[in-house]
């Protein structure tokens, strides 16, 4: 992917089959947009770039699903959160390898990505979130 | 200086709310149009009403979608315009909204808005999936991430901010858990206690089975007329003084903070500005608990209580019947049910109901100003409207 892929969800997502968290960067008024939108939001330029962003950052809230819907059915109990990667910079997902009981707002996590996909529509590959 | 309406409510229906086998969504709704009907013996529906605004969310539990011609035919309205809306649980607080716009732009002196959700003959899993569909599809439902899950996200954030306990979650189900066993239309009829809220089954921890809101079958409508004929079919009626909707980020995790609905802040002060009212104004009010914190972070919102006093404010019982500000009186979501398209006309019908005087076993004495607060989905919706008594 050397040329500008189009900055959309389904880029993102085939940036995650490849292990990469990648956000959109505004080269006009260089807000970074996570997840990626095809033109910026706040100054509305579509002048963008790809970055890489980290990965790691802080846990913001978290629950334990224990009621899913079918697909997840075989998971529950689950833990899922809201990560802040960089202020203003959040993502959802699923916190794997760790005691529920241990989950704690403010405890730092990193991304880490699932070898597999579901055959199903949208068939994109999906990340989740660890201690470190 | 409390402004002028903006229209005026002449009448109101509600289906009874519940599991209610057999009865398809559009009967339903005839049930309701068929109170607001016969509540106002000087309006003549097939002539007066000149239009159909419905709120419904989702075509996928009846495999029924193009609710508004449908719900107009069996209503009797045919051959009015109309239309459905969409905006997950806020669908018919938009309606409502736009019904005000349709009198307000002058093509329509009289219209029907109302709101419809058949979802009882579905698995819990299967009403889980639809209503994971107004929250955000490649970061959350991807993810996993459920509706009760979504709001345990903001109570968990809330406990954390602000010391939010689960007992004064489970204190907003006690207390509307009461009030439903006072509406003889609620879908739920029983008291339960704080004991009870605590220990119930996990859904998203840390909610718990009597922190959400219920599957429910029902629904609900309003007429509203041009204040200047409002008295040509009813001596009564009931004021719309303000009006304000305002949206956010689909997903939870764009939004500013966890702990408040920004988008519900904004209605409720493009609503408070326009009614000329302050929050202290206000002498009831049908707040969306879809889940008990949502309920806390709505006294926050809509200006009852300061940024984190939520929890104090059910504690002190200013919210229960009785209180200085009754919230709920109807059940709420809670406990009167959560038919999502229904629910935003339905909290219009309690208010009318209040402020007419009609709420018998729960009426609130000598209320006067109103206020209804409808959420969709985690938040990316919210409508938020005014009302006082003639």
């Amino acid at each position: 992917m050397s040329e500008k892929p189009p900055f959309t969800v389904s880029t993102f997502y085939k940036f995650v089959s490849e292990k990469r968290l990648m956000a959109a960067k505004c080269n006009e008024c260089g807000t970074v947009l996570l997840p990626p939108k095809p033109m910026c939001t706040k100054c509305l330029s579509t002048n963008l770039k790809w970055i890489e962003l980290e990965g790691t950052g802080k846990l913001v809230s978290y629950t334990v699903i224990h009621i899913a819907p079918e697909q997840f059915q075989s998971l529950a109990p689950y833990a899922v959160g809201i990560i802040e990667l960089k202020k203003g910079l959040r993502l959802p997902g699923m916190i794997c390898g760790v005691d529920h009981e241990k989950l704690r707002v403010g405890m730092k996590l990193k991304i880490d990505f699932e070898p597999l996909t579901s055959s199903k529509w949208p068939a994109w590959h999906r990340y989740f979130f660890k201690p470190i | 200086m409390i402004n002028k309406p903006l229209v005026s409510i002449v009448s109101a229906g509600l289906s009874k709310f519940g599991r209610l086998d057999g009865m398809y969504g559009r009967e339903l709704f005839v049930d309701a149009a068929k109170e607001a009907f016969d509540r106002c013996p000087n309006l003549n529906p097939i002539k007066d009403v000149e239009a159909l605004f419905v709120g419904h969310m989702g075509e996928s539990y009846e495999h029924q979608g193009h609710t508004g011609p449908t719900l107009a035919d069996w209503a009797g309205l045919l051959p009015k315009p109309a239309m459905r809306l969409e905006s997950a649980c806020a669908s018919s607080g938009a309606a409502l909204r736009t019904g005000i716009f349709a009198i307000l732009s002058g093509i329509h002196k009289v219209v029907m808005v109302g709101g419809v959700e058949k979802m009882t003959h579905r698995t819990t899993a299967e009403v889980t999936e639809f209503l994971a569909m107004a929250s955000d599809m490649p970061f959350e439902q991807w993810h996993g991430i459920t509706f009760p899950g979504l709001y345990a996200l903001m109570a968990t954030a809330h406990m954390h901010e602000y010391g939010t306990t689960e007992e004064q979650m489970a204190r907003v189900a006690v207390k509307n858990h009461h009030n439903g066993t006072l509406n003889p239309k609620a879908h739920m009829q029983k008291e339960i206690t704080v004991e009870k809220a605590l220990g119930s089954k996990v859904i998203a921890w840390p909610l718990k089975l009597y922190d959400c809101s219920l599957i429910t079958d029902g629904a609900s409508c309003v007429i509203l007329a041009h204040p200047d004929i409002a008295k040509k079919f009813t001596d009564s009626p009931v004021h719309v003084i303000g009006s304000g909707q305002a949206s956010d980020a689909i997903g939870l995790y764009e939004r500013e903070k966890l702990t408040t609905l920004k988008a519900a802040r904004l209605a409720g002060q493009e609503a408070y500005g326009m009614a000329g009212v302050e929050p202290k104004d206000v002498d009831v009010a049908e707040v969306h608990d879809c889940f008990t914190i949502a309920e806390l972070m709505a006294y926050e919102d809509l200006g009852f209580c300061g940024s984190g006093k939520g929890g104090n404010l059910i504690e002190d019982g200013t919210t229960e019947l009785g209180g200085d500000l009754p919230v709920n009186p109807s059940g709420g979501l809670k406990s009167k049910g959560h038919p999502v398209g229904a629910t935003g006309t339905a909290q219009a019908y309690e208010i009318y109901l209040q402020l007419t005087g009609q709420a018998e076993k729960r009426q609130v004495e000598g209320a006067e100003v109103g206020l209804s607060h409808n959420v969709g989905g985690s938040g990316a919706t919210a409508s938020v409207h005014i009302y006082r008594r003639d």
